[in-house]
């Protein structure tokens, strides 16, 4: 019944999107206002169908309904609701249900923005682009509906019906799968909204800086969620995968990462292209490349072609995905190929000692960065393509590749925002960089002198300090000329100048949130330790400063399986500190247990503990401690940037009205 | 303007030149070479002392864990051919007889792996156990030391 319905549903909602593309681009072809409305009504109409297609798999998963396939892999009866709702995004047909449902609620959300009555959101400008918009926006839409119907179909049945269903690996249930795919899935789809505003405004041959304008904050918040949804990803993988660490440059992490750097770099080209109008080109392909690298992510990852070859050749869904991207790549850059006597540049880069150049620096370090996690993730299909043997290059590679272009981008963190535009002069230098610069080489100094050798540490703490330093700097500055020139207290200054320019103090404070994460990578990786032993109750395992005493092994039901846990009394410098139960947990019909870990969490270092192993009568265990150190430095710089984000995307209105205000005080 | 924008150029060269030697070098000091089981037993001579890995599925009854040494023990197996594999260290989540896993390490003179990694891998699609275990099953494994313990 609902294997029935909901296909139907989905090929409905094919019909009803290849519609809305045609009646918006026939509509603005011929200027027929009323063929534009429907297709605006058809887009909505989608979105519906969508929202009841994945009603239905939800009811299905929820009221365990295993003759759906899809179910059966994804459910189990004993699940609690909420991970028998996760299981929509458990794997690959459900997932892009879930991605066309999220793509077409951001379609029906440009329709809501900019067609809704008043028509004060819409200049004339942005009405002749979103019919095209519509038609990219409903073309991507039409290919996960395709995709579902001939390939990956997620009301595909299964017969003999199963008494239970194989549920998720326990591994994701846990509440994080409630956040961070969504978190990852926003910020991909947020990205399909520039891409279309770039392709309409090709079609329509206006290829200015219009569509940068009305996408910026798409972008921004896009980019926030991804951003989002990888931090949280670390955090995830850190506190519950039970290896201690929160990064491995597996191919799933990369297919997040790859958009994520381009994407970044588009953010900061933009601001050329609005201000020096140079670019246009450039700023097209970056979202051409960002858009299409998260579909080649997901085809990578869910095609099963980093297995081998051979083995996306055995389903559609790795050929549809190949084709689309295909079409997509000579779509776009045909398009831009069309165009490219609009796309030549005003200006001229003056000076390389220019923000220009920074920021064209800063960009090409990114897609560098881009391109060998590329090459990494793919190098395995490369070599057997080319040499029929298969190599890869693991965690060694990537680390050593994206340090030292990391450092580099660091660097022009520091100078991108602060050196002046067109061609900085020498008393420019001097007076935004010496100070910073002097931090940083002290600050370095002062690490040296307390014993810290590491040549990678100091000069990436060197680095940071420059960095926070330029940013105080600038804050530092601003408001103390504000506080001066109006006669505010220093406090009401810094509120004012993060409202006024929260475009760039936002920006400001993202940067800061990176280097107070990049200080806890670095810090984390270099400093960490480890050590493993078999305990007998009553021994003790020291590392540093910490100690652990194993107690004793217990277990105890638990509604969905068995945990099996030490006890272990933890000691800093000799001191109690916090007892802590790392444990395994054992489920039916797993043969093998999943890790539970337990940790004390602290500013300043974390103590890690793993039950890796242990004797059935409780007689030992074998514990695993890890100490890292600023780990969570990570976490918090993530957050800093999501409050940096908040304040650059903080509403117009309200900011005008101050704004408003501010000058009638003045005057 | 020529000599601006050849400044331009050799600017982006140099980038580049510096991102191609970074790939050279990083791709030359971590190539890791993939083998089945069955490759490596006939080409033991070359492997020497080389970067490798091997999947291929753990044997059933081979896993030997000494817990006094951390040492953990088992062969891989693709039908053909077995190896041995030795890691110091315990197994990661997923890791079980009869189950497929990829192992990293080097290949010593004396014939076996030596693992500094091990991947488990688990299959996608679902199968019906054969005999289903409840969670009354999975408590009489470990009732010597279970409790109505509290966490």
């Amino acid at each position: 019944m609902i294997s029935t319905l909901g296909g139907f549903t989905l090929f409905l909602a094919l019909g009803v999107t290849l519609y809305a593309a045609a009646a918006s681009v026939l509509g603005a072809r011929q200027g027929r206002e009323d063929w534009l409305a429907s297709s605006r009504n058809a887009v909505l109409a989608h979105f519906c169908l969508v929202t009841l297609a994945i009603f239905l798999l939800e009811y299905a998963l929820v009221t365990s309904d295993f003759s759906l396939r899809y179910v059966a892999n994804n459910s189990t009866r004993a699940s609690l609701t909420r991970y028998k709702i996760a299981g929509l995004w458990g794997s690959l047909e459900g997932s892009i249900l879930l991605w066309e449902w999220l793509q077409s609620l951001m379609a029906a959300l440009v329709v809501a923005r900019y067609s809704g009555g008043g028509g004060s959101e819409a200049p004339s400008g942005t009405r002749q682009l979103l019919p095209y918009v519509q038609a990219v926006l409903q073309g991507i839409s039409a290919f996960f509906l395709i995709l579902m119907a001939f390939g990956a179909n997620p009301f595909a049945r299964i017969f003999p019906v199963p008494p239970d269903g194989r549920g998720l690996n326990p591994l994701l249930e846990v509440t994080d799968m409630l956040i961070h795919p969504l978190l990852l899935y926003l910020g991909y789809v947020g990205f399909s909204v520039p891409y279309a505003f770039a392709m309409a405004a090709l079609v329509t041959g206006r290829p200015t800086e219009e569509w940068l304008r009305i996408t910026r904050r798409w972008t921004v918040v896009a980019w926030l969620f991804l951003t989002g949804g990888i931090f949280y990803g670390g955090w995830w993988s850190y506190r519950t995968l039970g290896w201690g660490g929160y990064w491995a440059w597996d191919p799933v992490e990369n297919a997040s990462f790859m958009p994520w750097l381009t994407g970044t770099a588009f953010i900061h080209s933009v601001m050329i292209q609005e201000r020096k109008r140079m670019l246009k080109v450039w700023n097209l392909t970056l979202i051409t490349l960002t858009f299409t690298l998260v579909i080649f992510g997901t085809f990578l990852t869910r095609s099963g072609i980093l297995g081998s070859v051979h083995a996306f050749a055995d389903g559609p869904v790795g050929m549809m995905f190949l084709a689309f991207l295909a079409l997509v790549l000579f779509f776009s850059f045909g398009l831009v190929a069309y165009r490219s006597d609009q796309l030549k540049g005003h200006g001229e880069l003056d000076s390389i000692l220019s923000r220009e150049s920074a920021f064209l620096l800063n960009n090409l370090v990114l897609v560098g960065i881009c391109f060998t996690v590329f090459l990494g993730t793919i190098f395995p299909l490369l070599s057997e393509a080319v040499r029929g043997n298969k190599i890869s290059v693991g965690t060694p590679y990537f680390n050593k590749v994206s340090v030292p272009l990391g450092m580099a981008l660091l660097l022009l963190m520091g100078i991108g925002p602060l050196i002046a535009w067109g061609r900085a002069s020498l008393n420019n230098l001097k007076r935004n960089f010496l100070k910073p610069g002097l931090a940083a080489v002290l600050g370095a100094a002062l690490l040296y002198a307390l014993g810290v050798r590491q040549v990678q540490v100091l000069v990436a703490f060197g680095l940071c300090f420059f960095v926070i330093g330029t940013i105080v700097f600038e804050f530092w500055v601003a408001t103390r000329t504000r506080a001066r020139m109006m006669g505010e207290s220093v406090l009401a200054a810094f509120g004012t100048l993060l409202l006024k320019s929260r475009r760039r103090y936002g920006g400001l404070i993202v940067h800061l949130g990176v280097v107070i994460a990049i200080l806890g990578i670095a810090v984390s990786s270099v400093y960490k330790v480890e050590r493993e032993q078999t305990l007998k109750p009553g021994d003790r395992l020291s590392l540093g400063r910490y100690s652990v005493r194993f107690e004793g092994l217990a277990a105890g039901e638990r509604p969905t399986h068995i945990l099996v846990w030490a006890n272990l009394q933890a000691f800093r410098d000799g001191r109690p500190l916090h007892e802590l139960m790392p444990g395994q947990r054992f489920y039916p019909n797993q043969q093998s247990p999943f890790a539970s870990v337990d940790a004390r969490y602290h500013w300043s270092e974390d103590l890690y503990v793993i039950l890796s192993a242990f004797e059935r009568d409780g007689s030992s265990a074998t514990i695993k401690v890890i100490v890292n150190p600023m780990i969570s430095w990570i976490w918090i710089g993530g957050g800093v940037i999501l409050l940096g984000v908040l304040v650059a995307v903080l509403p117009e209105r309200r900011l005008a009205l101050l704004a408003l205000r501010a000058k009638a005080q003045v005057a | 303007m020529k000599g601006r924008r050849l400044k331009y150029v050799v600017a982006g060269l140099l980038v580049a030149g510096a991102l191609v030697g970074l790939i050279y070098s990083g791709v030359r000091d971590s190539m890791v070479y993939f083998y089945t089981p069955s490759e490596v037993t006939q080409k033991q001579a070359e492997l020497g002392g080389k970067a490798l890995r091997v999947g291929g599925m753990v044997v059933d009854g081979s896993v030997r864990w000494d817990p006094q040494n951390l040492l953990l023990t088992f062969q891989l197996t693709d039908g053909q051919g077995t190896v041995f594999v030795r890691h110091k260290g315990t197994a990661p989540d997923l890791f079980k007889e009869g189950a497929g896993a990829v192992v990293e390490g080097t290949w010593t003179p004396e014939g076996y792996v030596r693992a500094s990694t091990i991947m488990a891998k688990h299959s996608e699609e679902y199968k019906p156990p054969t005999h289903p275990e409840t969670l009354e099953d999975k408590k009489a494994v470990f009732q010597s030391i279970l409790q109505e313990g509290k966490k």
